[in-house]
């Protein structure tokens, strides 16, 4: 049976980076793997949704609503957004990281309240951390991807941790490793 | 195997077909084919212009003998139409492939228009791929095909072929040196005398050419029949045929067409006589279907689809299986996250600046195109590629008086690929146009190429570059302003003046892109919330590190670059 993983989140934040390892970790496992990315304009500051489809043989590289095994969230209303594209026994891992889109910086639109306690209301199972905290103590911001690809690989008992490591070190550039490797157990382990 | 983009696979194909020439203009989806066939010293790589010296670039290298290549989003092809046209009835020496790159659902895109047109248009085989692993296939295929039939041969990729990572067996690089060049000028020199004989070779060619599609293309893999259930029948081709098997699996019986220019007529007939109901599967335009029906063959379509946007597995399931997929839901109030321009980006004090001149703006294709979004919202039109430029000069040629109150927009690349001819049409038909060229010293939207302005070339190594001053000179604009975008009062004093002086003129905005890794950056700006009265000032120019925290301003230090915009808006000195 195919797996699908939604990584979804605001354009800059590295989704991309974060289903690259995710792809070369599960194609490491043995899969077949498809993973279809988003390039372009809606990279600048845009809602962003990467899909990762795994199993014995994957034909379609996109994930569909009520599809996704597990989405992991970049952001708090980006979750939301993309909620409908849970399998209604899927997983949600959710940063609680909170980034205003233009309609709420220019005041036409309010940032909504509650959206963790929404998640959870709609019957989907949750799991939820604040991973800029986290990254930043790993040692920059820009770790959360790695901080939550941790997380989600706490999440995917099946995909040894040897396996998520040797795909991290082969998508970072050595320089940024240790960082990287920290932010992944602070992910892993929480 | 490897884990490869539908792009990589593209110019992994080239590498082992022993490609040797490869000139592309970037565009989404289609840029990183040339990014990656620029990793192989084996080929020589280049960013050119525009897309018609692209193609005139792979025409030129295939005619003196070296498998040559060339790659282009859709609407690029508009602009290569031109050179294809003719080079499918001069046909090559060595293969010449061509790669157009379509984006159903417009990702990253001003319209949605299927090329698949082009090559019936032009007479051009064409190929389409549904995954990487066929992408470095018929890219290896469309070289053979080039040489066999002597015609360019396209390959089409849509952005979810384009964009998706899938694993792509690899093989070494087969590469058979030059071959040699015969002048021929009844084959290579298109007067009309010439002309005519080759369209004679070009007809017979696409006879050749479908009777190859219906029987060898199905002996070697091309074109794929597969019989499973035969209660439903798919017609198809590229990332539809994932789709479909996504969705009927073996409920289905599928003909899968790699060659969509020329289409088969006996496989089609054949294979819808054997299904009970036949469905054709396929973005965009009714262009398969148009064909089954002009054949006699009954199948369902666009009436049952759609003409907009992009298919996928659970739009096929619910058509066809009337299968509905069920779904969570919240009564989170979802609001939208369009793209905007980054934080620090140097546009933005440009059009902030514009903003206060209250000004018509002629737009162009870029990351400034994002200029239209509130609360910026200053720009009145975009149409293609330099076209801001020659839009300006027809909008004051229609009334004179526009002159002193509009601009046009245009990045550096863009200018040189098209701006520049709009240019020295402004010179030369003289309206006192104001072209303002936005020299971020990159090419910005498609993920960062270099162009003939930066100086450096496809590999990052030192080029020529283009001098924009000196070359609006000497096409004759004699007033020439250079502004930093980081400074407003410079920026809109520059421009104001420009509009205010008799005759034509070009100012330059010139700043790096904030997002080059060779731009060094300010510590990120704090609010004092002392000082700051929520007057929201620093909301005007949108920038997506500033929001209002507790009636207070507030900068996110995540993404505040330090460029100093803001504060040059605040009266209170609240932003430090």
């Amino acid at each position: 049976m195919n797996k699908s993983i939604m990584i979804v989140g605001v354009g800059g934040q590295g989704t991309l980076l974060a289903s690259r390892i995710l792809g070369s970790a599960l194609l490491d496992c043995g899969y077949d793997v498809k993973v279809s990315e988003v390039h372009g304009m809606s990279q600048r500051g845009g809602s962003v949704v990467t899909y990762v489809r795994f199993g014995e043989s994957v034909a379609s590289p996109i994930i569909e609503k009520g599809e996704a095994d597990i989405i992991l969230a970049f952001e708090q209303l980006e979750a939301a957004r993309w909620l409908e594209y849970l399998k209604p026994d899927g997983k949600i891992i959710v940063n609680t990281q909170k980034m205003d889109p233009m309609p709420v910086v220019m005041g036409a639109a309010e940032y909504p309240e509650g959206v963790i306690e929404a998640l959870k209301a709609s019957g989907a199972d949750v799991a939820e951390l604040d991973a800029l905290p986290m990254a930043v103590e790993a040692g920059t911001a820009k770790a959360v991807n790695v901080v939550l690809i941790g997380a989600m690989a706490k999440n995917m008992a099946f995909v040894e941790k040897e396996t998520w490591i040797k795909a991290l070190k082969e998508s970072v550039p050595p320089k940024f490793l240790e960082l990287n490797l920290k932010a992944f157990e602070m992910g892993y382990n929480i | 195997m490897k884990l490869l983009l539908g792009n990589e696979a593209v110019a992994r194909g080239l590498y082992e077909a022993g490609c040797r020439v490869v000139s592309s203009y970037p565009g989404t989806p289609s840029t990183e084919v040339t990014e990656f066939a620029a990793t192989y010293d084996e080929i020589f790589s280049e960013w050119a212009p525009n897309e018609k010296v692209a193609c005139e670039v792979a025409f030129g290298a295939s005619v003196a003998g070296a498998r040559s290549f060339c790659a282009m989003k859709h609407v690029g092809l508009n602009v290569a139409a031109d050179p294809l046209f003719t080079a499918s009835y001069t046909g090559v020496n060595a293969g010449m492939v061509i790669l157009v790159a379509d984006d159903p659902g417009m990702h990253s895109s001003q319209n949605e228009q299927d090329s698949r047109h082009y090559a019936m248009g032009s007479k051009t085989m064409m190929l389409e791929p549904s995954d990487s692993a066929e992408c470095l296939d018929y890219t290896k295929r469309a070289f053979e095909l080039s040489e066999k039939f002597d015609t360019p041969v396209i390959i089409r990729l849509t952005t979810r072929v384009a964009h998706s990572r899938s694993v792509a067996p690899l093989a070494d690089r087969v590469d058979n040196g030059l071959k040699e060049y015969t002048k021929n000028p009844q084959k290579y020199v298109m007067v009309p005398a010439n002309a005519k004989g080759k369209h004679v070779v070009v007809e017979q060619r696409i006879l050749d050419q479908i009777a190859y599609c219906e029987k060898e293309a199905v002996d070697n893999g091309l074109n794929k029949v597969e019989y499973n259930s035969k209660k439903i029948g798919v017609i198809t081709s590229g990332i539809c045929y994932q789709y479909a098997k996504e969705a009927l699996g073996e409920n289905a019986s599928y003909l899968k067409l790699g060659c969509v220019y020329p289409l088969p007529v006996d496989l089609i007939k054949s294979f819808a006589a054997e299904c009970e109901t036949v469905y054709v599967l396929e973005e965009l335009d009714d262009y398969i279907e148009t064909h089954c029906r002009k054949h006699g063959v009954n199948v369902i379509g666009k009436d049952a689809f759609t003409l907009q946007g992009e298919y996928s597995q659970s739009l096929i399931a619910k058509v066809i299986l009337g299968k509905e997929t069920e779904t969570l839901k919240t009564d989170v109030n979802i609001v939208p996250r369009p793209p905007v321009l980054c934080a620090g980006c140097p546009h933005r004090g440009l059009f902030y600046a514009l903003k206060q001149l209250n000004v018509t703006v002629s737009g162009d294709i870029g990351c400034y195109t994002l200029g239209f979004a509130q609360p910026l919202g200053m720009i009145d039109t975009v149409l293609c590629m330099g076209a801001s430029v020659s839009a300006l000069h027809g909008r004051n040629a229609a009334n004179p008086e526009n002159a002193k109150k509009s601009v046009a927009v245009i990045g550096d690349s863009t200018f040189i690929h098209s701006g520049v001819t709009g240019l020295i049409n402004i010179a030369y038909n003289a309206t006192d146009s104001v072209v303002i060229i936005l020299d971020n010293s990159i090419t910005g939207m498609t993920g960062h190429q270099q162009n003939p302005t930066t100086g450096k070339n496809i590999k990052g190594e030192p080029a020529n570059a283009v001098s924009l001053e000196a070359l609006a000179k000497a096409v004759g604009i004699q007033n020439v302003i250079v502004v930093d975008p980081y400074n407003l009062a410079e920026t809109k004093e520059g421009i104001k003046q420009a509009l205010e002086a008799d005759g034509p003129a070009v100012v330059i905005s010139r700043r790096p892109c904030a997002l080059l890794k060779t731009v060094k950056h300010n510590p990120p700006l704090k609010v004092n919330k002392d000082k700051c009265k929520s007057c929201k000032m620093c909301m005007k120019i949108g920038c997506p590190a500033i929001s209002m925290k507790d009636g207070k301003a507030e900068i996110d230090f995540t993404q505040c670059l330090g460029c100093n915009v803001c504060s040059q808006l605040c009266k209170f000195g609240a932003i430090e």
